[in-house]
């Protein structure tokens, strides 16, 4: 292979990416060269099996993916906003969308909710970490891998560019030669890996570790959302490796199961890919409504109203969502009976879903709202979402979905629900629990700016959409019609306003770090509900020094009533936490090596690092490694400074 | 992060973290089972799409599939001895039944491995049509898993013998124990639905 | 100042509503059918519709409500306006959980009905005679259309003739990717794929040159992949067909090969048809064009939008676009 073959080559757009990747690498090296940081990011970060510390790691990887995608974005707007533009090519906007709606998905929307569940879920359940802590380290480094595998595509062998569905046989070896859709195979199979054992760790944590004697009617919804999203993934995400096994081994090893010669069949592909990427969509939004509910029972300061309908309603969801993922594909021809049932399935969830947008306006009702950012991305995701809910409906209507499918209808549809849904829930749930995770609260002022310049946006970017679909616009087209110049002018506008809102978010965010008020209590809102506002600020490496005695919902609310807290000097004891370890990055690095190795089809490489691998895996199985406990004097010095006893 | 022991029951079950970890072995299983469907959904759509290679009537003979069957399950009954004897604490039969257990399982995959480089031979390999790459990713999928079960064992054999039985070591041949029943009732449906329905149909 | 920021973004959501009104009125694509398939479909369409407006009217009306009157430092709040201890109401819940199902069955019976009526051809108008279907095999390959007429024995490349008022039955196939047929005035799109037959039922009822294309996305070409649909009286198309027949070329096997390669490629007729020597849609005619082509496959065109067809066709002699035909 030849250098010019393995660096992509000719776009001047990627040539800027690379100098500003070899730039910022750079002056990542220097820096933690000049003061002398490696010891202190290898014992503090990258061998860490703090549930805390990881959680913190997926937030801010996923920032940046939130980044990437989003510049690919602004890149799709700026090409369609006007007929025959020429900032992207065919294949570079085939290239962009594809990483933008992989990115999105994968590497920024799941990894965002996994760090909050990571940070929060154990201090909402009074746990002292995950119930296997170094699965969670392993789960977190396969995920960064996969990501960072996934995006040195864009300046190595070239980016995959069959969209984020990589239908077949288009993504298969025939029509899509070269390490493109190998580097989609690879990078998701790497993390996906963690995301199972995220979800079997997460379980876990729930059912087992949860403050004595509260039941599990008495979680917090948040954790119930985690639970439920728990359950979809363990169920759902081997469906995707399996499906990514099989096209892996279409496209290196020559099996025929997607191909169009030896009898292959191309549309088991759209099935596997639906039956993971229906309940995928609700992997990243049941978390969101927990998100939603602990922040407006908090802002509202009212108990939620119809908790039971609530879980029940999550549930209901959770359960229909591997029911109807015939409905991406209405148009493949199953015949009128499937996609009737298909169509009604698809409707029923509509229901449940309503249920909750119901109770949350009920638990609106007689409260008293207090207007903070977290409140208001909050109550943005009410109004949004139901755009986006009711066509969702229209989407599943079959007969009518003949006109919608492939369009910008659907698009603008799934962005009302995934940016309205997921990723108002994300700024919300970071700005929430910000001071929990930092030490300080985000500057409220700059947080409204934000708010407004990316909600604003992003209604005039994504509503426009509906009608310029209704008009015939195809998903997926890298240039427009005159006829849909207007709506796709205002579309542009649109995205430019988001992407201000989250510049002026990480603007806030930076401003915060060097002038917010440092918190002194650990109940930053004054309104905290859960038991993550009954830790100490900030948190210390055990969590709860005590594990109170649970027997209501809100745990936290009667705490205060009683005036208990999870410091009680008497019934203090030794707490037993595990040590740091190094294996799980280093296991992680190999597989990223030999998933590197199969992306390019170098089975020596590939074969070295499995080896590797294993290796480590036996290292792990050999070691013994039982962890060690605080003392009780050691908690009692940590608790009463952080108490300021 | 509770480090208290209890004093009676299974030793696998004195820990809390003992607990966690068979349950969420439990729930791997659970996710595992979902990975055999997704194979044997696949298996099924693409049966009969053999294209020009041989069909699988003509390849698939009931004798080396029987004496296959034979070897796993009676490897699942001595790995459930091995079990039984750990829970007496007798580390001694517990190592011998596993070693036996052991054997099986690696003449299971030999056997295995001579019946694809047979097939290979008579021209049905993975490349040859969607049914024989569905035929040897579900059945290799399968075999793959004895393989690393294998490995797994040998490893938790030393264990034993440097550490005897713990409450930890004990733990680790439950989870492998469960893993091995696994096995072996998804070969039972390998055997059914793959074998004997190929051999007819 | 805060409630006004508030009241600004109520309009801005209710803004959304006075543009589907007023919109609707436009000339959509989908909103402006020209067939009796894309009638029911736009029927259907706005029959949900209303539902959908009087769900987002209810809920933005009760979410207004609530974020007016409850908030923290409205004027003239009551110590009654404040229940924390409210956990819910069955009654209530109840109905808001009936309600939706309810509208759940409104729209899925006019769905089911619909998708079974839109499996037949469409049906004639009351005292019309109900004509047989005129079937067109529709193919696809990267990234062009072939319209084949098997009864008149004739092929178009990238445009179609149809007559009105007479049932069209596609026969859709695609020679590689997957790919689906939309025209968006006479009804919803189907898919194409290869070795698979999908039928799609579409009819104009009024003449015009309508815009149709593949809707589903299926690589470089993919925006480029459009085609024209001439709907004529009977007799135009009558008089069409038999020019076509009359004069055009037949159409070789060798250079239906060749038309084959992915590519773009301009618009053109023939007097007979490729099912001669293979049907894309059926198990054995699944891998005819990857057979022959499957090196040309990741070559890239490096289209720009302001390319189309013509810029193209003088590399068809190429050395690299080497025709692998034996």
């Amino acid at each position: 292979m030849q250098l010019d073959e393995f660096f992509v080559t000719g776009e001047p757009l990627i040539y800027g990416g690379m100098v500003s990747i070899a730039l910022v690498t750079i002056a990542i090296l220097f820096i933690l060269t000049y003061f002398k940081k490696w010891g202190w990011l290898w014992r503090e970060w990258l061998t860490t099996v703090d549930h805390k510390k990881i959680g913190v790691m997926y937030i801010l990887s996923a920032l940046a993916m939130l980044f990437r995608g989003g510049v690919d974005a602004m890149m799709m707007r700026v090409q369609l906003a006007f007929p025959n533009m020429n900032f992207l090519n065919a294949q570079h906007y085939d290239e962009i969308f594809t990483t933008h709606g992989t990115v999105m998905i994968i590497f920024m929307a799941m990894p965002f909710l996994i760090g909050l569940m990571n940070i929060i879920v154990p201090l909402q359940i009074g746990a002292r970490d995950f119930a296997f802590p170094y699965l969670n380290a392993l789960s977190f480094w396969s995920f960064l891998f996969g990501a960072m595998l996934f995006n040195i595509s864009f300046v190595i062998g070239g980016s995959p560019d069959a969209g984020w569905t990589s239908y077949t046989p288009l993504a298969g070896a025939a029509m899509s030669p070269g390490p493109g859709q190998n580097f989609y195979l690879m990078g998701l199979q790497l993390s996906g890996i963690g995301t199972l054992a995220t979800g079997i760790n997460l379980m876990v944590t729930i059912l087992k570790m949860r403050a004595p004697k509260m039941k599990m009617f008495q979680m917090p919804i948040f954790t119930w959302s985690t639970l439920i999203t728990s359950f979809i993934i363990v169920f759902a995400f081997p469906i995707l490796t399996v499906a990514l096994a099989l096209m892996t081994l279409d496209r290196i090893f020559g099996a025929q199961f997607f191909t169009l010669t030896g009898e292959g069949m191309p549309m088991m592909w759209a099935n596997l890919f639906w039956m993971w990427g229906h309940p995928e969509v609700y992997i990243v939004i049941l978390p969101a409504f927990g998100i939603f509910s602990e922040v407006i029972c908090t802002f509202a300061r009212k108990q939620l109203f119809g908790y039971k309908a609530m879980v029940w309603a999550i549930i209901l969801i959770a359960g229909l969502s591997f029911l109807v993922w015939v409905h991406h594909f209405f148009t493949m021809g199953a015949g009128a009976f499937v996609n009737s049932v298909f169509s009604i399935s698809t409707m029923l969830i509509a229901v449940p879903t309503g249920v909750k947008i119901f109770n949350w306006l009920g638990t609106l009702y007689k409260s008293k709202i207090k207007n903070t950012v977290a409140m208001m991305w909050a109550l943005a995701f009410i109004p949004s979402f139901v755009i986006g809910g009711v066509t969702g409906v229209m989407l599943g209507m079959a007969s009518a979905d003949y006109q919608f499918h492939n369009t910008y209808f659907l698009v603008a549809h799934f962005h009302y629900v995934l940016i309205a849904g997921t990723v108002f829930a994300c700024f919300s749930g970071l700005v929430f629990w910000y001071p929990k995770m930092f030490g300080h609260k985000l500057n409220e002022r700059i947080g409204k700016w934000s708010f407004w310049f990316f909600v604003i946006g992003f209604h005039v970017c994504f509503f426009p959409q509906y009608f310029v679909g209704l008009d015939g616009m195809p998903r997926r087209v890298f240039t427009i019609i005159p006829e849909w110049m207007p709506l796709n002018i205002i579309s542009t506008i649109g995205a430019f306003g988001m992407g201000a809102g989250f510049a002026i978010f990480v603007f806030c965010i930076l401003y915060s770090y060097r002038y917010s008020e440092r918190e002194k209590s650990g109940d930053s809102w004054g309104d905290g509900r859960t038991l993550e506002w009954a830790t100490p600020t900030p948190v210390p490496f055990y969590n709860f020094a005590t594990l109170p005695e649970i027997d209501s919902q809100d745990a936290y609310v009667k705490l205060k009533e009683e005036g208990r807290t999870t410091f009680e000097e008497d019934k203090l004891e030794p707490i037993h936490m595990p040590n740091n370890t190094g294996q799980p990055i280093i296991m992680m690095g190999f597989l990223f090596f030999a998933s590197f190795g199969l992306v390019f089809e170098w089975m020596w490489m590939a074969i070295a690092f499995l080896i590797a691998g294993l290796i480590m895996m036996v290292v792990r199985s050999f070691d013994y490694d039982e962890g060690y406990h605080v003392e009780v004097d050691e908690i009692k010095r940590i608790e009463r400074s952080a108490r300021g006893l | 992060m509770s480090s208290h022991e209890l004093k009676t029951g299974p030793l696998e079950y004195r820990r809390q973290e003992d607990q966690m970890t068979i349950l969420g072995f439990w729930i791997f299983l659970g996710a595992e089972i979902v990975l055999f469907a997704t194979l044997f959904a696949t298996y099924a759509v693409l049966f009969g799409r053999t294209a020009d290679s041989t069909p699988p009537m003509e390849l698939f003979e009931p004798g080396i599939v029987l004496i296959m069957t034979f070897l796993l399950l009676t490897s699942s009954f001595t790995c459930g001895l091995a079990i039984h004897e750990m829970r007496r604490g007798n580390a001694k039969a517990l190592r011998n039944w596993m070693i036996i257990t052991l054997i099986l399982g690696a003449t299971f995959l030999g056997f295995e491995i001579y019946e694809f480089i047979h097939y290979a031979h008579e021209g049905a390999t993975m490349q040859s049509s969607a049914y024989w790459s569905a035929f040897f990713t579900l059945a290799g999928t399968h075999g793959l898993h004895v393989t690393l079960g294998i490995g797994w064992v040998i490893l938790l054999l030393i264990q034993l013998a440097k550490r005897g039985l713990t409450p930890k070591t004990s733990r680790k041949f439950f989870v492998i124990g469960l893993y091995w029943h696994f096995l072996d009732v998804v070969w039972i449906f390998i055997f059914t639905s793959v074998y004997l329905i190929g051999m007819v149909v | 100042m805060k409630s006004m920021k508030q009241l600004m973004k109520k309009g801005l959501a209710l803004a959304p509503l006075s543009l589907v009104l007023l919109l609707s009125g436009c000339e959509l694509a989908v909103l402006d059918p020209k067939g009796p398939v894309a009638q029911t479909q736009y029927d259907l369409i706005m029959y949900s519709i209303i539902f959908m407006l009087f769900i987002v009217v209810v809920v933005f009306g009760a979410f207004a409500f609530m974020v007016i009157r409850y908030r923290e430092n409205r004027p003239g709040r009551k110590e009654s306006d404040y229940d924390p201890h409210m956990h819910g109401n069955n009654l209530i819940e109840i109905v808001w959980t009936v309600i939706p199902f309810v509208i759940v069955i409104a729209l899925s019976i006019p769905t089911v009905d619909s998708l079974f009526e839109l499996e037949k051809p469409p049906e004639a108008a009351a005292g019309e005679e109900q004509k047989e279907p005129l079937v067109i095999y529709a193919t696809t390959a990267d990234w062009k259309w072939f319209f084949s007429y098997p009864e008149e024995n004739i092929e178009t490349v990238n445009y179609l003739h149809i007559p009105t008022d007479r049932p069209i039955e596609f026969k859709l196939s695609s020679a590689d990717a997957m790919t689906a047929l939309w025209i968006p005035r006479l009804g919803g799109q189907k898919y194409n794929m290869a070795g698979m037959e999908n039928t799609l039922y579409l009819q104009a009822d009024e003449e015009g040159v309508y815009d149709g294309r593949n809707s589903n996305f299926n690589g470089e070409g993919f925006t480029k992949q459009t085609f024209e649909v001439y709907a004529e009286s009977e007799e135009d198309y009558n008089s069409w067909v038999e020019e076509t027949q009359s004069s055009a070329p037949e159409l070789s096997q060798e250079e239906y090969d060749e038309l084959l390669k992915p590519g773009l490629t301009v618009e053109a007729e023939y007097s007979s048809t490729h099912l001669e020597f293979v049907d894309h849609g059926t198990n054995e005619g699944r891998d005819y064009a990857i057979e022959r082509h499957y090196d040309l496959y990741g070559d890239l065109m490096h289209l720009y939008s302001d390319q189309d067809a013509e810029d193209f066709m003088d590399e068809e002699n190429d050395d690299d676009h080497e025709s692998s035909v034996e």
